[in-house]
């Protein structure tokens, strides 16, 4: 038994996960069964676990979030304000976890490339090739509890020398109107060699009386010379709990960029490992946090330097008032055959208030010689001196604050190449910091 | 305009204003002069409401209200405008965003409705001429990268777009050469005017042969010791401050 992990409430999700099964007979129900399976013995992490130290998912536990049904009631007037890459762009809406056909824009995808729902796409070879080999549900019980339940999601696939213009939008809406739902959201994204896309994956709820529970794994692969951009946006309400992990492989002389940007959310956890599996390849990871209340956002990144000759450069910044918890944690491998490495790692954060609290810590493993390492943190309040020089120009006192932590914020938005989505978030921003 | 009396000022325990008077009439130009630690900065940061400086005693009337009840944002809106010894650097606010904010803020205070872009564009680039300041400055983050000489100059800019009546120089002097004291220096002459007062605080007299004060004081130890007019500037750089303190160590 792993003192790590707990059982409590295990049971209740083996039991749900048996009434699934026997309702969704599938090709790759061998992974599902055997990820309900690893789940069993893994159970949840509790706060033992040097990992989730901070953060305590026992209260997730203490709901019953029930498995929604693919029915449809979503309007577009509902989606409307959640279009946050703009008209022009290829949106799948997820509701309740399973694509929405009706809601979505699906035009304009070059030929051989394929932007499909994942549970319509099963038996396609790529998904059975790549789905489920890369998140480590070995070690992760979220992981493999999110692979037991997959139902949907999105499956990107872009052959050899392909390039998608637009936007990629997965827009995930959890309706928790009615009832405290549960998704296992599930995203497959495989580039060839020399194509490249730009993706933003959001996830919002309606309703803000009952919890939700997002459990979402998204898989990356990015084959050769391939450039690929992801930004997460969690935007959930305050009551919702929020369990993912983005799983990232880089092939030879790729670029990856992801952003991960959360802004709602009771509880949020955000794992990221990047894997350089091959020469010269860079790897960009920002991350913004703006927290308020009770929230909890934790932060755990990983990026394993497997190969010679890559660079990685990650930005981490936090705003945390109210009682709120910001976690960062962020582990760097330098593996002993990973030569001439760049790594550097950066996390900054502004207390707005005396009982917000951050927990940083960077971990940096280093086996090879030749290599740039760098990690830095810092956590403070505003800058006094600032704050007395826009309000000696005339700048009331919130609004020089405000405007302090959006130039704050902006510094990592800015790093999110698609301008429509740029402009959308800050504005998403913005609010939130007046809030505050 | 101003009108000081019996200012009297601490930071954290240490008294540094020990009871200054001074009256600043409209259009009229005052240099204050003084060896260092006599309180110039201590002064500027008053009245322009830095709150680590507390006030023990005396009043200050600013436009006859009392200055030192209103928060900085507020002194700015009325008119009041300080250039900082030591401008802060802001990274990720722009330089014109700022100042829109800034100039938008004090209008709208003032009853006025908010300047348009077009406009403020057009103000701008009329006001960056003065300074000789250069456009690409405008979209950089404010002061972040700037050397010493940018700075001061990016304070008169700032002063020149708010249009301020009374402003307040804290050694805007200090670390320029002497073609950026020049372009400082005119920047300021050419706001001049009747109803525009302005308190330069200076160590050295070399500023005031290109702003030529109606007034200059002479502070030691936290009072105003000598007032004259500008001979006065000339005769401290011809027998530095040593005679002040000869002067006043035997008065005190």
């Amino acid at each position: 038994m792993n003192p790590g992990y707990q059982h409590k409430g295990t049971e209740e999700y083996i039991e749900s996960f048996e009434r699934f099964a026997s309702a969704h007979v599938r090709d790759n129900s061998a992974l599902n069964t055997q990820a309900i399976q690893r789940f069993r013995e893994l159970g949840f992490p509790t706060t033992k676990n040097e990992e989730w130290k901070y953060t305590n998912v026992f209260p997730i536990l203490n709901n019953s979030f029930s498995l929604p049904s693919p029915s449809f009631r979503l309007k577009k007037e509902d989606i409307q304000p959640l279009l946050l890459t703009g008209k022009d762009s290829i949106v799948l809406v997820f509701e309740n976890g399973y694509l929405n056909k009706e809601l979505s824009s699906m035009e304009g995808i070059p030929k051989g490339v394929i932007i499909e729902s994942l549970a319509a796409m099963h038996q396609h070879e790529r998904v059975k090739m790549h789905l489920g080999k890369y998140a480590p549900m070995k070690q992760e019980s979220f992981v493999a509890l999110n692979t037991a339940f997959i139902f949907d999601g999105a499956f990107i696939y872009l052959p050899a020398n392909t390039r998608v213009e637009k936007p990629v939008h997965l827009l995930y809406i959890n309706d928790s109107r009615e009832h405290a739902t549960v998704v296992y959201p599930r995203n497959l994204i495989v580039a060839e060699k020399d194509a490249s896309c730009r993706v933003a994956v959001t996830y919002h709820t309606l309703g803000n009386v009952n919890p939700a529970f997002t459990n979402s794994v998204t898989e990356v692969v990015a084959g050769p010379t391939t450039n690929v951009e992801l930004v997460k946006i969690q935007n959930e309400n305050n009551s919702t709990y929020h369990i993912s992990h983005t799983e990232a492989i880089q092939e030879r002389d790729s670029v990856f960029n992801i952003s991960t940007i959360t802004l709602g959310g009771q509880m949020v956890r955000n794992n990221l490992h990047i894997v350089l599996n091959d020469v010269n390849c860079v790897a960009h990871l920002y991350g913004l946090y703006i927290t308020d209340g009770n929230q909890l956002v934790d932060n755990h990144t990983l990026v394993d330097h497997a190969k010679p000759n890559c660079e990685s450069n990650e930005l981490y910044k936090g705003v945390l008032g109210g009682k709120s918890q910001g976690v960062f944690n962020g582990k760097v491998f330098v593996r002993q055959d990973a030569q001439k490495t760049n790594a550097y790692q950066s996390n900054k954060n502004i207390l707005l208030s005396d009982e917000a609290t951050m927990n940083t810590k960077p971990q940096l493993e280093i086996f090879a010689d030749d290599v740039k390492c760098s990690h830095g943190a810092t956590t403070g309040q505003l800058d006094a001196e600032a704050l007395f020089y826009l309000r000696s120009r005339g700048i009331g006192e919130s609004e020089a604050k405000a405007f302090l932590n959006i130039a704050f914020a902006a510094d990592v938005i800015k790093n999110i190449s698609l301008e429509s989505l740029r402009d959308r978030l800050m504005p998403l921003i913005e609010r939130k910091l007046k809030q505050g | 305009m101003l009108e000081i009396k019996n200012l009297q000022a601490r930071v954290e325990e240490k008294q540094i204003l020990n009871g200054i008077n001074l009256n600043v009439n409209p259009g009229e130009v005052h240099a204050v002069m003084g060896p260092n630690g006599s309180g110039k900065s201590t002064l500027a940061s008053v009245l322009a409401g830095r709150d680590e400086y507390e006030v023990t005693g005396g009043e200050v009337l600013y436009k006859g209200e009392n200055l030192l009840d209103m928060a900085p944002e507020e002194r700015a809106r009325k008119g009041l405008f300080l250039a900082f010894q030591y401008p802060v650097e802001i990274p990720g606010v722009t330089n014109a965003n700022f100042l829109k904010t800034a100039l938008n803020e004090i209008r709208k205070a003032n009853g006025q409705q908010p300047m348009d872009s077009k406009e403020f564009l057009q103000i701008m680039k009329e006001k960056m001429k003065l300074v000789e300041m250069d456009k690409a400055m405008t979209q950089r983050s404010v002061n972040e990268g700037f050397s010493g000489g940018e700075k001061k100059r990016n304070e008169v800019f700032q002063m020149a777009m708010l249009e301020p009546t009374l402003a307040v120089l804290d050694e805007t002097d200090s670390g320029l050469d002497i073609d950026a004291l020049r372009i400082v220096a005119n920047g300021v002459n050419a706001l001049r005017n009747k109803d525009r007062s302005f308190i330069v605080i200076t160590h050295y007299q070399r500023l005031l042969d290109y702003i030529v004060p109606d007034f200059v004081h002479v502070l030691y130890k936290g009072r105003i010791v000598k007032s004259g007019t500008k001979e006065l500037a000339l005769e401290l750089e011809a027998k530095g401050y040593d005679w002040i303190r000869e002067e006043n160590n035997v008065h005190i």
